[in-house]
């Protein structure tokens, strides 16, 4: 039962960070139908830009509170992320909007092999500890442990989600870009820019990118260069799950995954009587993706038929 | 004019025969490249069928690869006989089945993944399919990393070594020959092999491309609904088309176990699949010499550049090393060629219309 209990809580803390990631997918696909491939390097920019702070502001400044350089860093890595999302959109996907469908999606795959390979000249390929700046102390929780990082993650994905829902639900902005997901054009004949409101949307999508980057890295301790690349593919993952275009469905899509990885890796070797273990555990969310799609394809809350023939 | 065809089909034929013979002076690492470049051709040969005319997007291409190659490595090596004592009995020295049953097995294996995995996403369009692909992919190298237990049989992230050459007629290409006098080395005798498979495969490629499969492949990627309406079934020639990808790639991946002599699952990462879409893409999806310029220029060019990435590298303190720099060109390639031509360096004159221009020519 306390198994059961620990690998809930490790996969709603997994979920979470899924789930503010596949919302940077989901947003830009619903915009203008690409797959940001680049995403999930936005992510480990978002990490590693963080991790650089840290250790100058530790280094320079000793004896500021943990929570504090961890909240600089972040907003730096906003900063950051938010430029280099900016920048991505306009330089690889801005030239090709009218190009065939495939053209963006190989510029996609190119500026995340770009950033990739440009992130490793940076900052060097090996593997560099991620300080942990909040309490180390875990709360006994009915026999599971939750550390404090975890709740933080918990807390700041509850926060960021009302925040991105009010925006999405309630301001110009987001009516300005739900009208652009439906049509652009009918959009751009009601005075709406469509390529300022695309601009806004990777900017938000790279702000919660860099924001998971960061709880990632708290979460794991660790930070290279390719981090980016699984939970990238894994949230992509999620947002198809819950029905891609659909904000509400990447984050149902998320938290699920993230449930359903945990505790996934947590049974299968028990269940199976040792024969898989959890080295299985990546695969699961491709095995559900397959599923899901099969049975219904276009999501658990997708409304729209994916028919673009 | 038509003799002047002629002239050059001979030229570069003569070229293509010759070339190995002389780079080979400058050192097999020459020669090697070129086979892989050869293999890549193959290998997105066999894409285009899936993407380029059946316009099907498949991210995890490199599965059907490697598993044609370990399909090849498991009967042309001792592994299964050291990792199961019942074959180990019924052939002491290890299975050594000749490639007239390794490499037909190997391409109806891939073949058959590539139905089982055309069968359950036939539903699903463009990214969907994408990502669906990709995932597959990704579950294969998975599964290749991690079934060396409880049996043993692809034994895990070590892989699989010994593999035999290419042995047929009485010739292994995994010696130096000799003919009439000329030393020809492995390498050499590879780049024959792989360079007669290229040429059937753009054959059987062509054939293809104007064959009643083909149109009706072009009539799917073009509009499913319209093409469904005119009496094409849809459901069996998207089957096919996967069929028919991953048994190429099948092929691709025993010719490349037999060439490396060693597989293991680094060889078969998502970055490969996406390499071979990018050569496809890059080069001209769907045209035949589009899609071999792609990929001769992908495969090949940074490996040339490879060997000019030492003083850079002294340069910059040994942070832009060789394989770095491969991997930035290659980024650099997809971005800017893709903004300069959106539709590939060399793409097809006109999609629907490509078969009639054929036949008046």
């Amino acid at each position: 039962m306390e198994v059961l209990l620990q690998q809930i809580i490790n996969g709603l803390v997994l979920g979470s960070m899924y789930a503010l990631i596949a919302l940077g997918y989901t947003m830009v696909y619903g915009i203008i139908s690409l797959i940001n491939f680049a995403h999930g390097e936005v992510l480990m920019v978002g990490a590693l830009t963080s991790w650089t702070i840290i250790g100058w502001m530790q280094q320079a400044m000793p004896g500021t509170p943990g929570w504090l350089i961890l909240l600089i860093s972040l907003l730096i890595a906003f900063v950051v992320c938010g430029a280099l999302n900016f920048a991505i959109e306009k330089i690889a996907y801005r030239p090709l909007r009218n190009s065939p469908r495939l053209a963006p999606l190989i510029t996609a795959i190119g500026m995340s092999l770009l950033l990739q390979t440009l992130a490793m000249i940076i900052w060097k390929p090996n593997y560099k500890p991620y300080p942990t700046l909040l309490p180390a102390e875990p709360f006994q929780f009915g026999g599971a442990v939750i550390t404090v990082t975890q709740l933080f993650i918990l807390g700041a994905t509850a926060v960021s989600l009302s925040v991105l829902m009010w925006l999405v639900n309630y301001t110009k902005l987001g009516r300005a870009m739900r009208a652009t997901a439906e049509n652009p054009r009918v959009a751009a004949l009601m005075g709406v820019r469509p390529d300022t409101v695309i601009s806004a949307t990777f900017i938000i999508g790279a702000v919660l990118a860099a924001l998971a980057g960061v709880m990632y890295a708290s979460n794991y301790g660790t930070v290279q260069h390719t981090m980016g690349f699984l939970p990238g593919l894994k949230a992509f993952t999620a947002a198809v799950f819950g029905g891609i275009g659909n904000l509400g469905g990447a984050v149902l899509g998320g938290i699920l995954l993230g449930l359903i990885e945990s505790i996934g890796a947590g049974y299968i070797g028990p269940l199976t009587g040792n024969v898989l273990g959890s080295q299985y555990s990546d695969i699961f969310a491709f095995i559900v993706l397959i599923f899901v799609l099969t049975l219904r394809p276009s999501g658990l809350l997708g409304e729209r038929v994916a028919d673009r023939a | 004019m038509k003799s002047n065809k002629r002239v050059n089909f001979l030229v570069v034929a003569a070229v293509l025969l010759v070339l190995p013979l002389v780079l080979q002076q400058g050192g097999n690492a020459w020669v090697r490249i070129l086979d892989m470049s050869l293999l890549y051709v193959l290998l997105a040969l066999g894409l285009n069928i899936v993407v380029g005319y059946a316009g099907l997007l498949d991210l995890g291409y490199v599965a059907f690869f490697a598993v044609g190659a370990y399909m090849f490595a498991l009967l042309g090596s001792p592994h299964l006989a050291e990792a199961f004592p019942f074959i180990a009995a019924a052939f002491p020295e290890g299975l050594h089945l000749p490639i007239w049953a390794t490499i037909p097995a190997a391409a109806a294996v891939a073949g058959l993944f590539g139905v089982l995995l055309g069968a359950p996403t036939l539903k699903l369009r463009g990214d969907y399919l994408a990502i669906v692909t990709l995932g597959f992919g990704e579950i294969i190298r998975v599964f290749l990393n991690n079934l060396d237990r409880p049996v043993n049989l692809t034994n895990g992230p070590k892989g699989i070594n010994q593999i035999d050459s290419m042995k047929f007629f009485g010739l292994d290409l995994g010696k130096t020959n000799h003919f009439f006098g000329f030393e020809i080395p492995s390498v050499s005798m590879y780049y024959y092999l792989f360079l007669a498979l290229v040429i059937v495969s753009v054959i059987i490629c062509h054939r293809l491309a104007h064959s009643r499969i083909g149109r009706a492949w072009m009539a799917i990627r073009e509009d499913e609904i319209a093409a469904k309406a005119m009496g094409i079934n849809t459901r069996n020639l998207k089957l096919l088309a996967f069929g028919m990808g991953a048994t190429f790639g099948g092929v691709s991946g025993s010719m490349f176990a037999a060439f490396q002599g060693f597989v293991s699952p680094e060889s078969f990462s998502l970055m490969e699949s996406i390499m071979i879409v990018a050569m496809v893409v890059l080069g001209g999806i769907g045209h035949l010499p589009g899609v071999i310029l792609g990929a001769l220029l992908l495969a090949a060019l940074p490996e040339v550049l490879r060997y000019v990435a030492g003083p850079l590298q002294a340069m910059t303190d040994g942070r832009l090393d060789s394989a770095i720099l491969r991997q930035l060109l290659i980024a650099l390639a997809m971005i800017v060629i893709m903004l300069m031509r959106p539709r590939g360096l060399w793409p097809s004159p006109d999609h629907g219309k490509m078969p009639v221009e054929s036949i008046k020519s």
